[in-house]
């Protein structure tokens, strides 16, 4: 959940850690929040996406042609085949990801369901607003994202990873055929956006919106690591939060 | 019913010999990309079914599939289908003019209603009352509408009665809109393309006038045998697409040699037509082999989405006609900066506080 952190859920840190942490008189504590699947999933997330969008520029921009005969060369075909693999990988994660919501813990349905009902959610983003703005001195604690952070991940990524997804297998469908599985689920998107020019220039301008939150998330992610009170980057990568201070919220 | 002729008498009453008429149905079978079992099924119904009358309108358009019709590549199709559609109403071909003509439309219609096939090519003009197009002393939206009553199925030629074309074009100062916003209840077979191309147009004719029954279409409404695929799906350029050699300008080596049109904006991989298998002028080249990419004809309002000459769609709401990269990489680079600079606040603020905060 979103609301600062409660004392009495936080488990005591390995003692280990706090004496090597020696001068520094601070007692780590730390929660596991990202269960493996969703972990795996971020970094299959991570690695498909990247490759998607250098791909799906050099779809849009082809590389200098090549010389030679064209039977010897099949350089824009390896391109949009890698395009279509990690279009997939990325489809198929994503379907995994909302099958963890449904499973996993309490973390991993924050990336679907924003509380935008709760008057003190509001209150943390106004909080959190500032704390950016450098009007906060100290940001608050939090289990799991921040409400900024979620709100960024459901608007900017849920969002329009949906939409590439979308967008992406309506194209797809071009290529399969009338009639193929893609066509008939998701062709439907083609006249509903103009027509299929048009669907192109959406799929391009999605990419633009996803890159713009990979690197607003990357930078947060890094400075939140280094400014917040709770780790960030190790808590992807290992599943524990470990938060830097025992002061209150 | 019984008094009206088949297709085999009216041909035959034209003085095309039975040999002729034969040949005829195998060319249509394979036209219609049907196996030559179908040739003998097509004479058949020729013979036996009483002919589908067919009124061809005309609203704002430039005449330019009629233009193509009369060039099908093969000169019988051309002449029998032209000939049984003249005996009908069509204001360009038919005979007859003026009172006359407008009369005769009135018989078909009602000698033969809910039979008759209505063809449009053009499209009605909406703005004050539909003065911008007047045929016969009215406006062409109220022909339109009479005309489509009491037909069986109608036929969209054309960019223009399919999409609008340019006529629609923005600012569309005559408020043009294509057939089916004015034609709600009837099927309609879109045949796009500025102008269709002639094959494309028979076959579309000649299947409806010889199964009874409309082709099978698609999501858009276009017949499926015509147009499934993209030009890009059969264009012969595409092993050069697939290696990445490309046309980067128009007088380089690549132009020279035939290389895939793509980064001169070619809109085969975005356009339903076919150019690539069926070509032009019976089947001598088509836009992509005289070396200029396609235009997207075929595609709703192709007119409007900025240069012949660029793959992706201005973007008008930007002020500026931009494309998705150029506002894209805009934006991104704003973001970038700003990062840039939050990141700095954030370094000095956080030297400032170092001491405060470890104590
Ligand atoms: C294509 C690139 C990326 C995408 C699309 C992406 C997407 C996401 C999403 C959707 C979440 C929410 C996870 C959930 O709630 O299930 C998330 C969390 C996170 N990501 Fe990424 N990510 C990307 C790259 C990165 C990179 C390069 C890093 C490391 C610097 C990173 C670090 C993190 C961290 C630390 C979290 C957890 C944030 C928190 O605990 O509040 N991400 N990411
Ligand atoms: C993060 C997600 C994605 C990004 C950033 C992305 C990016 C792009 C870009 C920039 C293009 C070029 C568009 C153009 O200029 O015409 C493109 C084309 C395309 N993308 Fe994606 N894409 C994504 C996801 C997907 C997915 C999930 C699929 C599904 C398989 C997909 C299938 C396609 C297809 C079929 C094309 C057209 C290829 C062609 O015209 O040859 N994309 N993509
Ligand atoms: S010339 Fe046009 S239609 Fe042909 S392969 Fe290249 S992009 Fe596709
Ligand atoms: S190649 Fe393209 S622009 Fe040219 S006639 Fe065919 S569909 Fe129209």
């Amino acid at each position: 959940m979103t609301t600062a952190v409660n004392k009495q859920q936080t488990a005591t840190a390995d003692s280990q850690a706090t004496r090597d942490a020696g001068l520094i008189k601070r007692r780590q504590t730390a929660v596991y929040v990202y269960e493996a699947p969703l972990r795996l999933w971020h970094w299959v997330t991570v690695f498909s996406v990247l490759t998607l969008c250098v791909t799906g520029y050099l779809i849009g921009s082809p590389l200098p042609t090549l010389p030679g005969e064209a039977s010897d060369n099949y350089l824009m075909g390896y391109i949009r085949f890698a395009h279509f693999a990690a279009g997939y990988l990325l489809a198929v994660a994503f379907i995994g990801r909302i099958y963890w919501a449904l499973v996993g813990n309490s973390h991993a349905r924050e990336l679907f369901l924003v509380p935008l009902h709760r008057v003190q959610w509001w209150r943390e983003a106004w909080h959190e607003v500032r704390w950016y703005l450098f009007l906060e001195k100290t940001p608050k604690k939090y289990i799991g994202h921040n409400p900024l952070g979620q709100c960024a991940m459901f608007f900017m990524f849920v969002l329009g990873n949906l939409f590439m997804i979308f967008t992406g297998f309506a194209l797809y469908g071009e290529g399969l055929g009338q009639d193929s599985w893609a066509d008939q689920l998701f062709g439907w998107l083609i006249p509903l956006l103009g027509q299929s020019q048009g669907v192109h220039s959406w799929h391009h301008l999605g990419m633009w919106y996803l890159i713009i939150f990979v690197m607003i998330h990357v930078y947060v992610a890094v400075r939140e690591d280094i400014m917040s009170r709770q780790s960030l980057i190790s808590t992807m990568i290992g599943g524990w939060r470990m938060f830097k201070d025992d002061r209150p919220d | 019913m019984s008094q009206i002729e088949t297709f085999y008498e009216v041909m035959r009453r034209q003085g095309i010999t039975r040999r002729s008429f034969l040949k005829y149905c195998s060319l249509t079978a394979a036209a219609l990309g049907l196996g030559p079992t179908f040739a003998p099924k097509i004479a058949n119904a020729m013979e036996t079914k009483p002919r589908t009358p067919v009124l061809w309108l005309h609203g704002l358009e430039c005449t330019c599939c009629s233009e193509s019709f009369i060039r099908s590549a093969h000169p019988l199709v051309k002449d029998v289908v032209l000939s049984m559609i003249s005996l009908d109403y069509d204001d360009t071909l038919m005979a007859a003019a003026g009172h006359q003509a407008e009369q005769s439309l009135e018989d078909t219609m009602k000698k033969y209603k809910g039979e008759y096939i209505l063809a449009v090519e053009g499209n009605p003009p909406l703005n004050e009352d539909g003065m911008f197009c007047i045929v016969g002393g009215k406006p062409f939206l109220d022909q339109l509408k009479h005309a489509a009553k009491d037909a069986k199925a109608i036929i969209a030629w054309g960019s223009c009665a399919s999409w609008g074309c340019v006529q629609a074009a923005r600012p569309n100062p005559t408020q043009a809109v294509p057939i089916h916003k004015v034609i709600t209840d009837k099927p309609i077979i879109k045949v796009p393309g500025c102008p269709p191309i002639a094959e494309v147009m028979t076959g579309v004719i000649t299947y409806m006038l010889t199964f009874g029954c409309i082709p099978e279409l698609d999501r858009q409404g276009r017949p499926k045998m015509f147009y499934s695929q993209r030009i890009h799906d059969k264009c012969y350029r595409r092993p050069h697409f697939d290696a990445g050699q490309f046309v980067e300008h128009w007088d380089d080596e690549g132009a020279r040699k035939g290389y895939c049109l793509y980064k001169v904006g070619c809109k085969g991989p975005t356009t339903y037509n076919a150019c690539s298998t069926v070509r032009w002028n019976e089947g001598t080249s088509f836009p992509i082999q005289a070396g200029h990419g396609c235009i997207g004809c075929s595609e709703e309002g192709f007119w409007d989405k900025g240069s012949f000459y660029d793959r992706l769609s201005n973007i008008q709401q930007f002020g500026i006609e931009q494309n998705a990269d150029q506002i894209g990489m805009a934006v991104a680079g704003g973001v970038g900066a700003a990062i840039a600079g939050h990141a700095a606040v954030s370094a000095i603020k956080r030297a400032q506080h170092k001491g405060e905060q470890e104590s």
